[in-house]
């Protein structure tokens, strides 16, 4: 019987090329993360501070010092929100990298409401979100319509429109919506108290817009895994050809997507808004290129919306991390990107062996014929080596 | 006559920032001409500008700067490579996490050399502008005349039939890649070590992205990247120019937005002129489709 070429001998380990299972998937990111803190670690003892005396002051000031443990959720909140968004994006092979610009957009669509309209009292932030969802999906329209119309590379159009948004708000913000009350700053006014969002008492979590991410990652789980839509963008994203033989409408589908998408990244922006500065900022501190990590967020998940809330968390996980750099070790805030850098390169450098599956499955003794001709009769894991 | 002036000094000022646009945009091209994306133009920029900085610095000589800015590009160049080519991850985000490490790197090291004044600048109109457009046809010659610009073109438009040919697909690409790296750095040193002698942390502030948009405004053609380095040089530097009476944002856009109107026009209709390489963004394995 000879050995096809999805299964090799290397050996006492059979490796066997096929589906990944999800404990597999698992562990190769586990050290794919693994072996991205190591190699930051590397960086850290090159720049002069001890890689095992950071960690530990990272995880104590992160997790042990009081109040400190729920800042993590500042930036998972907008985070898991993108990064449900692009989820759903990625399912599709729709390659939104956009979701920074989406995010200011909805920003400027709840800084609108909530300065610019007679809308005060309990309606204020409903209406604050629904303009920010629709801010986002617009601008992400531009891109997904030219990508089904004209089949324009989506990855460029989105990058760019991101720098657009980015001199977008800082026009407003240095020029028609400059707050006349800030003399000097590159700001608006702040926000009237009803669209502040609530904190959880003895933090900065605004919860409502926490709220919101999980409800959305759970929805958007029912959606993918048991909708008509969820099975368009399942289909869709895994062989496009066969979408159009059963009938998938690629336009409408990719739309929703896209719409859902930018959508989710444009509630991110409400949440920061009214959430954490209460006003239009500089584009740079409104996002802390959330969108960008949003990416990671969403690549780590694999697919999975509920997954992103593990994900998500990890990444807030290192934003708080780089706080705490920044304070105790001296070290700049843009250490969070070494990390983010790092990950996904490992992550997208470990693809390659989700393919494939070690097994233990040894050879019976040195005289028997050459393994590749031996190990397929053997049930794996059926006898001990001695 | 006074127009004439203004103009002229516009002119000048637009080729000093539109120099490392094109010298990346150069790397680019050449990198995507062999097939492979590389996102990565911000990291590998802001990277050759602190490494020039810091070189230059200690040794006193900008062009040992310059040099060192090449070599951590090419550096950084080949870690995407190896992603993208070896281990054929998709090289979008490939290029995406080389940005994100590159300005992490940059920002990391580069504390505790801000806010000092450059000691041996290297003059802004120096050999660099000239030595930019020389390259751009030195690239184009390169492409289009000669048996080594034929392979790389093959390798970026059907890497299957360069594959049959003999040519080892792997190794042009990186060697495209890297080069590609090798300008995107010294483009960055040129802000460094020239444009603005100092360091400060993020100081390409999205140039790299630009550099991508016109590698993709250019048709990947050198040539015409002479002419849209000036074209976005100048956008900048009226952005600037222009402050007392447009407000700068608009202007800083166009970049960005001439790609996405340049990506449209050339897809709706079809301007052959405007093809990018058959096989760009798509990793190569032996036997597969």
């Amino acid at each position: 019987m000879r050995v096809g070429p999805s299964v090799r001998q290397l050996g006492p380990f059979r490796i066997e090329v096929g589906q990944p299972s999800g404990a597999w998937t698992l562990a190769v990111s586990a050290v794919a993360i693994f072996a991205a803190f190591i190699a930051a670690g590397g960086i850290f003892w090159a720049y002069g501070v001890n890689p095992i005396h950071a960690y530990a002051v990272i995880a104590h000031d992160v997790l042990v010092v009081p109040g400190a443990f729920p800042e993590i959720f500042r930036s998972t909140i907008p985070l898991l929100l993108t990064g449900v968004g692009l989820v759903l994006a990625f399912r599709a092979q729709f390659y939104n990298i956009g979701a920074e610009g989406q995010l200011l957009a909805g920003a400027v669509a709840a800084t609108g409401v909530a300065l610019f309209t007679p809308i005060r009292g309990p309606m204020t932030l409903p209406v604050m979100f629904a303009a920010g969802f629709v801010g986002g999906a617009l601008w992400g329209l531009l891109p997904s319509l030219l990508k089904l119309r004209l089949n324009v590379n989506e990855v460029i159009t989105t990058l760019m429109m991101n720098y657009i948004a980015l001199y977008f708000v800082s026009w407003l913000v240095t020029g028609p919506w400059r707050g006349p009350s800030v003399r000097g700053f590159a700001y608006t006014d702040q926000f009237p108290l009803s669209a502040w969002l609530p904190l959880i008492p003895g933090t900065r979590i605004h919860w409502p817009t926490l709220v919101l991410g999980v409800v959305l990652a759970a929805g958007c789980a029912v959606l993918l895994a048991r909708t008509r839509l969820g099975f368009a963008i399942r289909v869709q994203g895994e062989n496009p050809e066969a979408a159009r033989y059963v009938g998938i409408n690629a336009l409408r589908t990719t739309l929703l997507v896209m719409l859902l998408s930018g959508g989710a990244a444009g509630l991110a922006g409400v949440g920061e808004v009214a959430g954490v500065h209460h006003k239009l900022l500089d584009p740079n501190q409104v996002s802390l290129g959330y969108g960008y990590t949003a990416i990671i967020v969403a690549w780590l998940a694999r697919g999975q919306a509920l997954a992103t809330l593990i994900t998500a968390t990890l990444f807030g996980l290192i934003y708080s991390s780089g706080d705490v750099m920044q304070v105790s070790l001296q070290m700049p805030f843009r250490v969070t990107s070494v990390f983010n850098g790092l990950i996904l390169f490992f992550l997208i450098g470990s693809e390659r062996l989700l393919a494939y599956r070690v097994r233990w499955a040894p050879r019976r003794a040195p005289a028997d014929p050459p393994a590749s001709a031996a190990a397929p009769h053997r049930p794996s894991g059926e006898e001990q080596w001695e | 006559m006074g127009v004439v002036d203004w103009i002229l000094g516009v002119l000048v000022r637009g080729m000093a920032l539109g120099t490392p646009l094109l010298w990346g945009a150069l790397g680019e091209i050449y990198a995507e001409r062999a097939g492979v994306v590389n996102l990565g133009v911000e990291g590998m920029m802001i990277l050759g500008a602190f490494f020039a900085f810091a070189a230059a610095q200690l040794t006193g000589h900008p062009g040992l700067g310059l040099l060192a800015a090449a070599l951590i590009g090419g550096m950084a160049a080949l870690l995407h490579a190896f992603v993208s080519v070896t281990l054929r991850a998709n090289q979008f985000v490939s290029g995406l996490a080389l940005s994100m490490l590159g300005l992490g790197l940059a920002g990391l090291l580069g504390r505790g050399w801000e806010g000092f004044p450059l000691s041996n600048p290297l003059p802004e109109r120096s050999i660099l502008p000239p030595l930019g457009a020389l390259l751009a046809v030195a690239i184009w010659a390169l492409l289009y005349h000669t048996r080594w610009g034929i392979i790389l073109r093959t390798v970026g438009e059907s890497p299957a039939a360069a594959d049959a040919m003999g040519i080892d697909v792997a190794l042009v690409r990186y060697l495209a890649v890297v080069f590609g790296g090798m300008l995107a750095g010294v483009a960055g040193g040129f802000l460094s070590v020239a444009y603005r002698p100092s360091w400060t942390e993020g100081m390409t502030g999205g140039i790299g992205w630009i550099v991508v948009a016109l590698a993709i405004f250019a048709s990947w053609d050198p040539l015409r990247a002479i002419g849209a380095a000036l074209l976005f040089g100048t956008l900048f530097h009226l952005s600037f120019r222009l402050q007392a009476w447009i407000p700068p944002e608009p202007l800083q856009m166009m970049p960005f937005a001439f790609t996405i109107l340049v990506l449209a026009i050339a897809a709706r209709w079809g301007a052959r002129a405007w093809r990018a390489p058959e096989a760009l963004g798509l990793p190569y394995l032996r036997g597969e489709r």
